[in-house]
């Protein structure tokens, strides 16, 4: 093993242009073999950018690059690859359908004469897979995984390159819930131990603390500071990022008047990942819906949204026996669905701003025989003033907006819909410290509307501070509910977690 | 901050320059071919051009509803012959008035067109294989009803022959060209200035998420398919008043012409983007291709050669076009 001080990286000066933006201005940054080295910014800050032309996908229009010490031209994914760079990204790479040694090993198959040797590779992958401490069976469908399962074997994927010494985690643990960020970071630093250097992306400031040896904040594409993590306090590092300071405290009390009428109670509901949940939603309530991954909270809001098959159990919408079968349904009901997926399930990534919100409701904007334009414009504009939406113009592809706005469009989309009742499904993945605040204050002037909202979130210190109460899921069942005033991250989590 | 995260405003431009290929291609054609070619430019040609695009841009038109929802009709050829035996069918085995055959000519489109929409949206069979099954089926109903009998419509000289002046030319006048027309603005005017124009691009865009919109996605899709097969009985007619026969177990093969149309013209075939203006200029250079080789002394084999040429060609520009608009994407 190398000794741990070897310098893998050293970026200077790196300049990068884009038709009237100026992505990075003069950045730097450098990586120790050994060491987790956190790189934080808010969306547009450049880090994605940066990690880009380390990665041989940008080409820089200035500085230079050293690896191990010798100058180095990286001109394709390739190059990055023979390097010893290896990058897992947001989204995952997985071929679902074919085995973790089959996605470990893909296109340096183990071959024997024409023939696939499926047993050497299997006990190839088995092999490695053990010596990374990895609970992973080789031969298992990458499919029939959980992500955070899928994700190491992403990771395991990337450190089978046998030179590879550099690894960049772009915003890793953002689908894992805690035990799997646990179990995650477990893996890091035993990677960490082993010398790789780990380039870390993250927007979850806690994580830092925990992960960290050195963060380097960048800011609208400047290099900002470089920090040991260990001397910095988080609220240091946000003001960094930011340039300004952000309370996040606790909610003690709920916000919701005792005699608030019930506006949405499902009943024994029950669908294929569902067991016999029962809850109420009260008018200007937010209630929280914890629990891992995998517990049934996205497939409870996908059954009262209309979007999965309810297989059981009545929906009530203010007392109302509500036949909800579609989300067609759900949304004349008043029910409106936010997606933790926006690219998937959120948003037309082809069509424009204006087109995406006025999707939910486009009855609304047609005048005679023809849709009206000019009314959309306006009041995507409105929307983009009110919501601030950073994008040119409405006409703007929602494609090229950047995560932190592509969800304002979608929350606008629901905003115009006028819903009563709306269901964040993880509203600020992968979202900015800057914007997260911005969506936290939508949500609030909406229940002060007199809206209601089921929020899901897997970072707790969020649903803490944001819900009125806390309805806790695990394996598909309900296990408690918690007023705002008693619930606690331990309790939460005690009732998140399966019991063995 | 503020101008980060979004498109860059030279990628847009370079975009524009890109939809301004389709009329380039079509006037370097028209270029190309009236000074390589024998005859080819005169205002006789240009008619032979406008005609040869009559039934074939019906189709054009329907199908650009279904390849911008992403999907696609490959049965809208047999389709159209279908609906033409049977109209002929109706005329003269049947001893209906012919404009009360014509009337039913649209319908039985129009009817195929559905069980196709509900074969795509409700039982959820890929479009490719519903499309393809639907595409012998309509064959074969067609010689089924007319008892595998070439259908006859009037020609000139004979006692209906306002058929033909109606929907074909009369005298120099090309009559079928204002059906074309007429069929251009409805098409356009509904693509992009209804409701369910725009769920169609909303649908071809992301179906899943059109849906959790609230948008009934399966009866869009179905109109889709219902407005497509529409277009295609329309063509019915005016085929029939082109080649004044309906061959029963013909038709096949004419739909790849106008899906070529479409992708010519810069429709994607992923779905979400395409315009009726694009359809119709790859409609005509379709056409111009099929004068021009024949003014070249190229055979009809040729121009079948060609076309697929064109279309391999049209596809690689849409593949290079979508990457550049997903290049235009910066992030921070």
């Amino acid at each position: 093993m190398s000794q741990q001080n070897e310098v893998l990286v050293t970026m200077t000066g790196i300049q990068k242009y884009f038709p009237g933006v100026h992505a990075l201005n003069n950045v730097r940054f450098d990586l120790h073999a050994g060491e987790v080295h956190a790189l934080v910014g808010e969306n547009g800050a450049g880090k994605s950018t940066l990690m880009k032309v380390l990665t041989g996908i940008y080409q820089m229009d200035g500085g230079s690059i050293e690896i191990m010490g010798k100058p180095v031209e990286i001109r394709s994914a390739k190059d990055a690859q023979d390097l010893g760079i290896s990058i897992v990204h947001q989204e995952l790479n997985l071929l679902k359908d074919l085995t973790v040694a089959e996605n470990i090993y893909i296109g340096r198959e183990n071959m024997n004469g024409i023939l696939l040797d499926k047993k050497a590779q299997n006990k190839r992958a088995q092999d490695f897979l053990d010596q990374l401490n990895l609970n992973i069976k080789a031969t298992q469908n990458v499919g029939k995984l959980t992500v955070a399962k899928q994700q190491m074997v992403e990771i395991a994927k990337a450190l089978s390159h046998e030179n590879t010494r550099i690894l960049i985690l772009d915003e890793p643990t953002a689908p894992l819930s805690d035990v799997e960020i646990e179990e995650l970071f477990r893996f890091i630093r035993d990677m960490r131990s082993r010398g790789v250097g780990i380039i870390y992306i993250s927007h979850r400031m806690g994580e830092l603390k925990q992960i960290s040896d050195r963060i380097t904040v960048m800011r609208d594409g400047q290099y900002v500071d470089t920090v040991d993590t260990a001397a910095t306090p988080i609220g240091e590092i946000i003001r960094m990022m930011v340039g300004r300071v952000i309370y996040e405290d606790p909610k003690t009390e709920s916000q919701v008047a005792p005699e608030a009428p019930v506006v949405l109670e499902g009943k024994n509901l029950r669908s294929r990942d569902v067991k016999d949940v029962s809850f109420q939603l009260r008018k200007g309530e937010i209630l929280g819906l914890a629990g891992l991954v995998g517990a049934g909270r996205t497939e409870l809001s996908r059954l009262v949204s209309g979007a999965d098959k309810r297989e059981g159990g009545e929906i009530y919408i203010n007392g109302q026996l509500a036949d909800i079968q579609t989300p067609y349904d759900a949304v004349e009901l008043g029910i409106g669905y936010l997606s933790e997926d926006r690219r998937r399930y959120g948003l037309c990534l082809g069509l424009s701003v204006a087109n995406n919100i006025a999707l939910t409701k486009l009855d609304s904007f047609i005048q005679g025989m023809a849709v009206n334009d000019r009314k959309i414009k306006s009041t995507a504009r409105e929307y983009k003033e009110k919501v601030d939406i950073r994008t040119p113009s409405v006409d703007t592809l929602v494609r090229s907006l950047s995560g932190g706005n592509q969800q304002k469009v979608v929350i606008s989309k629901w905003l115009v819909r006028n819903c009563d009742v709306l269901i964040f499904d993880e509203p600020t993945r992968g979202i900015d410290v800057g914007a997260k605040n911005e969506i936290y204050k939508l949500m609030h002037a909406l229940v002060d509307e007199g809206k209601s909202i089921i929020m899901i979130s897997s970072e707790m210190p969020e649903l803490l501070r944001m819900a009125d109460r806390i309805l806790v899921m695990c394996e598909g069942e309900k296990t408690g509910e918690l007023g705002i005033e008693e619930a606690t991250q331990e309790k939460i989590m005690a009732l998140a977690a399966p019991q063995v | 901050m503020s101008v980060q995260g979004v498109a860059p405003a030279q990628g847009t431009k370079k975009l524009d320059l890109q939809k301004l290929l389709a009329p380039a291609v079509l006037v370097g054609l028209y270029a190309f071919f009236a000074i390589f070619g024998n005859n080819f430019f005169s205002s006789y040609t240009l008619k032979t051009i406008l005609e040869s695009a009559y039934y074939t841009g019906l189709m054009s038109f329907g199908i650009t509803f279904v390849i911008i929802t992403g999907g696609i009709d490959l049965s809208i050829g047999t389709n159209m012959m279908c609906s033409a035996i049977i109209g002929g069918v109706a005329f003269s085995m049947w001893g209906w008035p012919l404009w009360l055959a014509l009337c039913l000519v649209p319908l039985v489109g129009l009817a195929f067109g559905f069980i196709n929409g509900v074969l795509v949206a409700k039982a959820k069979l890929p479009p490719f294989i519903a499309t393809l099954g639907m595409m012998l089926v309509t064959q074969g109903f067609g010689s089924i009803v007319s008892r595998v009998q070439t259908q006859r419509y009037p020609t000139i000289g004979t006692a209906k022959e306002w058929f033909k002046t109606v929907f074909y030319r009369t005298g120099n006048f090309p009559t079928g060209a204002l059906y074309l027309l007429a069929a251009f603005i409805i098409a356009a005017f509904v693509l992009n200035k209804t409701r369910f124009g725009r769920y169609v691009y909303a649908i071809g865009s992301n179906e899943e998420a059109t849906r959790l919109s609230g948008v009934r996605v399966d009866k869009y899709k179905t109109l889709a398919y219902m407005v497509c097969g529409l277009f295609a009985g329309i063509g019915g007619i005016l085929y029939a008043a082109t080649y004044t026969t309906a061959i029963p177990g013909t038709g096949n093969g004419l739909e790849t012409y106008a899906i070529a149309a479409v992708i010519i013209g810069g429709t994607s075939m992923a779905g979400g983007s395409g315009t009726m203006v694009g359809t119709l200029i790859g409609i005509f250079i379709m056409a111009v291709l099929k004068s021009g080789l024949a003014s070249l002394g190229l055979q009809a084999h040729w121009q079948t050669f060609f076309t697929g040429v064109v279309v391999i060609g049209a596809v690689l520009m849409d593949n290079v076009r979508v990457r550049a608009a997903q290049k235009v994407k910066v992030e921070s």
